[in-house]
C-alpha cells in the first residue's frame, strides 16, 4: 500500500473514479440492454404458462406454450368501470404501472384487497377450446397476502359464476404455510365452486377449519396461513364485485358473440 | 495443483470458513436456505460474485487511492451483482422471481467486501480469483449443509424431489414448521459451528 500513497493527488483520485464509474456503468448498461429481449420473452412465456394453468391447457400444451397460447387464447382489453371492451395494447399493458398514475386509475371505496388504487383498465383473457368454442375466462387479480401482494389468476366457466381454478403467479407468502397456495391439493379445491349467491353477491369464501361437504361457495383455508387465507378471500371478492369485474360480467353476455373471439 | 493454490482454494471449505469461522454473510444464509434448488443458484451467484471482484480489485490495487477504496471496491461489487441479477433473469426466470432481491443482496454480503479489502488489495490477481472462488464455496458449502435440512425436515423433499411424502399430499410426514421459517438457520448453523469447532478445536475462541 505504501507505494500507492505517494501517488495519491486530489485530482488523480477524482479522474480514477470517475473511470471507474464509467467501466462498471458501462458493464451494467450492457448486460440490462442486451439481455432484455431474453428477459422479456421469459416474462411472458410465464404469463402465457399461468394463464394456461388457469385455463387447464397447461398439460395440452406440454413444452409448446407460445402456440397453444395463441392457438387458444385471445386477450382483450376492458374498461373496468363500463365493463366494454375497449381498444389498447394487451401485451404491454401492466395493472401496477397504470395503478400509480392518478388520471387512468382509482381509489377502491372498499379496498378489501388491499391494492391501493386499480387501474381503469385491465386485461382479460377468453379461452377457447378445440372446436372453437368459449371455454374459460381467465382474469387476473391482484391483492394483499401476509406480505406483500399477490399476483394471479381466476380462470371462470362461460357462465360467470363457476370457477375453473386459482393459478397465483407471483407471490412472496411463507413457504410451506401461506406459500401453498400453490399446492395442486389446494389448487384442486376450486373447480365448480360457485362465485355468486342466488342474490347475486359475491359469495365464495375461504372456511377456517374446512369447508363442508356439498358447499358451493366454500374452500377450505390453508392450515397455518390465516392471513393469506384471508388475502385469497378478499382478493376475489373485490375483483368479482362491482369495483373489479362486476360491470364486465354483468354486461358480457352482450358483448362477446357465441363463440366468443369475434 | 500445488499445495498453495489448494489451500487457498480448499482452505476456506473448513479451515476458514467465512461463515462459520469468521461469522460472516450470515444474514443471507438465513433467507436463501428454504431449499436446495435456491441455494445452489445463490451459492453459484456468491462465487461469480466474489471470484470476479476480487480479480478486478486485485488488478488495480495499486492504482487503487486509498482514501477511497472502498468505495471503489463497493462500485466493483456492485455492477457484478446487478449483471449476476440479469444474467439470471434472462436464463432462469422462475429461480429469479424467488431469489432477485436475495441477489441484490450480495452486495452488502461482508464475504465479498471482506476478501476484497483483506485479500485482493494486497495480492496477485491470479491467486486473489481462486480465493473468492474458495470463499464462494465456503459460504455454499455451509449454505448447501443449512438447505439439506431446512428442505428434507421442513417440507420432505431435496431439490423438489419427493422424500418423505408430507401428510398434506395424503403421506405421513408432517413437515417441521420450525424449519421452513429463516431463522431456523441459526440453529442449524449453531450446530455446524459447534461441529466444525469439535473436529477443529484450534478454531475455538480463547477467553
Amino acid at each position: 500500500m505504501s507505494d500507492t500513497k505517494k501517488k495519491e493527488t486530489f485530482g488523480g483520485t477524482l479522474i480514477f473514479v470517475f473511470i471507474i464509474c464509467l467501466v462498471c456503468a458501462a458493464l451494467v448498461s450492457i448486460s440490462a440492454v442486451g439481455l432484455k429481449p431474453l428477459q422479456q420473452a421469459n416474462k411472458l412465456l410465464d404469463k402465457q404458462t399461468k394463464i394456461l394453468e388457469a385455463s387447464g391447457l397447461l398439460e395440452k400444451a406440454g413444452s409448446d406454450i407460445v402456440g397453444t397460447y395463441g392457438k387458444f387464447v385471445v386477450a382483450k382489453m376492458i374498461d373496468l368501470n363500463t365493463g366494454n371492451i375497449i381498444d389498447g395494447d394487451t401485451d404491454m399493458f401492466d395493472e401496477r404501472t397504470d395503478a400509480r398514475d392518478e388520471t387512468i386509475s382509482i381509489k377502491p371505496e372498499n379496498d378489501m384487497a388491499g391494492i391501493n388504487r386499480r387501474a381503469n383498465r385491465a386485461v382479460v383473457y377468453l379461452v377457447n377450446n378445440e372446436q372453437g368454442q368459449l371455454d374459460t375466462i381467465v382474469l387476473p387479480i391482484i391483492g394483499s397476502g401476509l406480505w406483500d401482494l399477490m399476483y394471479g389468476f381466476v380462470g371462470l366457466a362461460p357462465d360467470l359464476n363457476t370457477v375453473r381454478s386459482v393459478v397465483y403467479s407471483d407471490l412472496k407468502e411463507t413457504p410451506g404455510l401461506g406459500a401453498e397456495v400453490l399446492n395442486p391439493k389446494w389448487k384442486a379445491l376450486w373447480p365448480g365452486k360457485k362465485v355468486y349467491n342466488d342474490q347475486g353477491d359475491v359469495a365464495i369464501k375461504i372456511v377456517k377449519g374446512g369447508a363442508k361437504q356439498g358447499d358451493v361457495h366454500g374452500v377450505d383455508a390453508l392450515s397455518g396461513a390465516t392471513l393469506t387465507s384471508d388475502g385469497v378471500e378478499h382478493t376475489l371478492h373485490f375483483w368479482l364485485g362491482d369495483e373489479g369485474y362486476g360491470p364486465f360480467i354483468a354486461n358480457f353476455p352482450n358483448k362477446i358473440t357465441n363463440g366468443g373471439l369475434n | 495443483m500445488s499445495s498453495d493454490t489448494k489451500k487457498v482454494l480448499f482452505g476456506p471449505v473448513v479451515d476458514n470458513n467465512p461463515i462459520a469461522l469468521q461469522v460472516l454473510g450470515v444474514c443471507s444464509a438465513l433467507a436463501v436456505t428454504s431449499s436446495m434448488a435456491n441455494a445452489v443458484v445463490m451459492t453459484i451467484a456468491v462465487i461469480l460474485v466474489t471470484a470476479f471482484s476480487n480479480l478486478f480489485i486485485s488488478l488495480i490495487r495499486n492504482q487503487i487511492p486509498s482514501s477511497v477504496r472502498i468505495i471503489v471496491q463497493m462500485a466493483i461489487i456492485a455492477s457484478l451483482v446487478i449483471v449476476v441479477d440479469q444474467v439470471l433473469k434472462a436464463f432462469s426466470y422462475q429461480l429469479s422471481k424467488e431469489l432477485s432481491v436475495f441477489i441484490g443482496l450480495i452486495i452488502t454480503n461482508c464475504i465479498v467486501m471482506g476478501r476484497a479489502e483483506a485479500f485482493a488489495m494486497k495480492e496477485k490477481p491470479g491467486v486473489s480469483f481462486l480465493d473468492g472462488v474458495g470463499n464462494g464455496l465456503g459460504y455454499g458449502a455451509v449454505l448447501m449443509v443449512v438447505a439439506f435440512f431446512r428442505e428434507l425436515f421442513g417440507f420432505g423433499t431435496l431439490f423438489g424431489f419427493e422424500v418423505f411424502p408430507l401428510i398434506q399430499n395424503n403421506g405421513w410426514y408432517q413437515g417441521n414448521g420450525l424449519l421452513v421459517l429463516p431463522f431456523s438457520s441459526f440453529f442449524i448453523i449453531g450446530f455446524i459451528i459447534w461441529a466444525v469447532r469439535q473436529y477443529k478445536p484450534e478454531q475455538v475462541e480463547k477467553d
